[in-house]
């Protein structure tokens, strides 16, 4: 490979990174909005936040990617920049996932500690942030990492709709050499590097946290915690207590 | 926003074509994502590392790389290295590779999950390896995996229209032909949609109660 076809790769992993921070930044706003919303007291805010997510999770990733590329202009006459209809696509998607993880993190709670709230009489907004959230957040880590693996995964799918990303870069770089075992093998490991970095990330991140909270980071995925794991990726089976059961 | 039903009656035929081409392919994705699982976990279990350290290596990576990627990897290299296959069965070994390496984490879960005491029954009763595990492992770690591998089954058919990127003329293959041919977007893509959502609830319905029968 020559270096001009090295430059293409890099402006691929660049665009990818991008695209990885951005929609998982909008991801994890819509999983805490809705996974709150989720637990609220009324039960149309229940309902709506139910709602968002089955359908954002019924659907596939890239038909949404579509939708959003192709359709949103056509019948509402936005035309997003490639970017960040990929963000949009991709972040509204993987927070509807996420809104499980935060439903079944703040259920995981020991109830205890919400009555002591009431006790104590702070409103419900204190109770979230003091008493709940705190709480909640370390335990949500592990499977949040997950998750941001698959959303990394995702950011491929844009490369469909001819979004310069790694993946497309890579068929560019294809068609120029006209051998594909080398580019896509390469592809594959750059992919693996940057999701290690991630796992590594997250990992750190679990640690710092759940020492604030006076615990220690599980080590390995317990047999209970692997069975119900499949439930980030799964559509309405999480009737019972979601990811943390 | 302009809906035109024509456009959605004409899309028809195509669809049903494309539904049968996902369905196919979810189904022989399954499959094999089912049986490889259950042959990784079980090799994860050897007793030397020669065997758990790349296998464990192997199913890491591909968990953590992208199934488009992996897609394109066998759609275009397997034919320089002189095995051509369809573009179908092509991307139904992948979604089958790819997945298999998550059915395996939850094989093992369920086999961890099997009480130690059965462990130590066959071995009272001098059960032979293979009959331990045909007999009193694998029948009682199944049963718990179901709902969880029914997850992955919905999960495929979500990734189903990546075989798209591969020339398969799936749901969203149809649907994309469909619009450049007539050069409407809307109504094909949103019927996919909405199918994509009316199949996963109806799926999650069918795990919910297969759930219900083997867990409780």
């Amino acid at each position: 490979m020559t270096s001009g076809l090295w430059d293409l790769v890099l402006k691929g992993v660049w665009v990818t990174v991008q695209l990885l921070f951005l929609s998982a930044l909008l991801a994890g706003a819509v999983s805490f909005v809705v996974g709150v919303a989720r637990t609220h007291r009324l039960w149309v805010v229940r309902f709506l936040a139910g709602f968002y997510t089955e359908v954002f999770r019924g659907t596939s990733a890239l038909i949404m990617i579509f939708w959003v590329y192709f359709v949103l202009p056509l019948a509402f006459g936005w035309q997003l920049v490639p970017l960040w209809a990929g963000a949009l696509a991709l972040g509204l998607t993987y927070g509807a996932y996420g809104s499980e993880i935060v439903r079944g993190a703040l259920n995981s709670v020991d109830p205890a500690q919400k009555e002591g709230g009431i006790a104590l009489s702070f409103t419900p907004w204190q109770r979230l942030r003091l008493i709940l959230l705190p709480q909640a957040v370390p335990e949500m880590i592990p499977p949040f990492s997950n998750l941001l693996i698959e959303l990394l995964k995702g950011t491929a799918l844009v490369s469909v709709i001819g979004m310069g990303d790694l993946a497309f870069s890579g068929n560019l770089v294809r068609l120029a050499l006209q051998e594909s075992a080398e580019i896509y093998t390469y592809l594959l490991v750059i992919y693996f590097v940057i999701a290690f970095a991630l796992t590594r990330v997250m990992r750190g991140l679990e640690k710092r946290l759940k020492a604030g909270v006076g615990g220690t980071p599980a080590r390995g995925n317990s047999p209970q915690q692997e069975l119900k794991r499949a439930e980030t990726t799964g559509v309405g089976a999480s009737s019972s207590g979601g990811v943390l059961g | 926003m302009k809906w035109d039903w024509g456009a959605v009656g004409d899309f028809m035929p195509q669809f049903w074509d494309g539904l049968l081409v996902t369905l196919q392919a979810l189904a022989l994705g399954s499959v094999i994502s089912f049986a490889l699982g259950l042959v990784w976990a079980l090799l994860m279990r050897a007793p030397t590392r020669w065997v758990t350290w790349p296998v464990g290596a192997v199913t890491e990576f591909v968990r953590n790389t992208p199934l488009l990627v992996q897609l394109f990897f066998l759609f275009y290299v397997l034919p320089e290295w002189g095995f051509t296959f369809s573009a179908l069965t092509t991307g139904v070994f992948a979604i089958g590779l790819h997945y298999s390496t998550y059915t395996m984490q939850v094989y093992r879960a369920g086999i961890e999950a099997v009480p130690v005491g059965q462990w130590e029954a066959a071995t009272a009763l001098n059960l032979p390896v293979t009959r331990t595990w045909r007999v009193v492992i694998l029948p009682q770690a199944i049963r718990r995996v179901v709902p969880a591998l029914g997850n992955y089954v919905i999960a495929m058919l979500k990734d189903t229209p990546l075989l798209m990127a591969i020339t398969v003329l799936d749901m969203l293959g149809q649907a994309r032909l469909f619009s450049q041919e007539h050069f409407q977007f809307t109504e094909p893509l949103t019927v996919i949609g909405v199918a994509f959502i009316l199949i996963s609830y109806l799926a999650s319905l069918l795990m919910r109660a297969l759930e219900r029968r083997l867990v409780h």
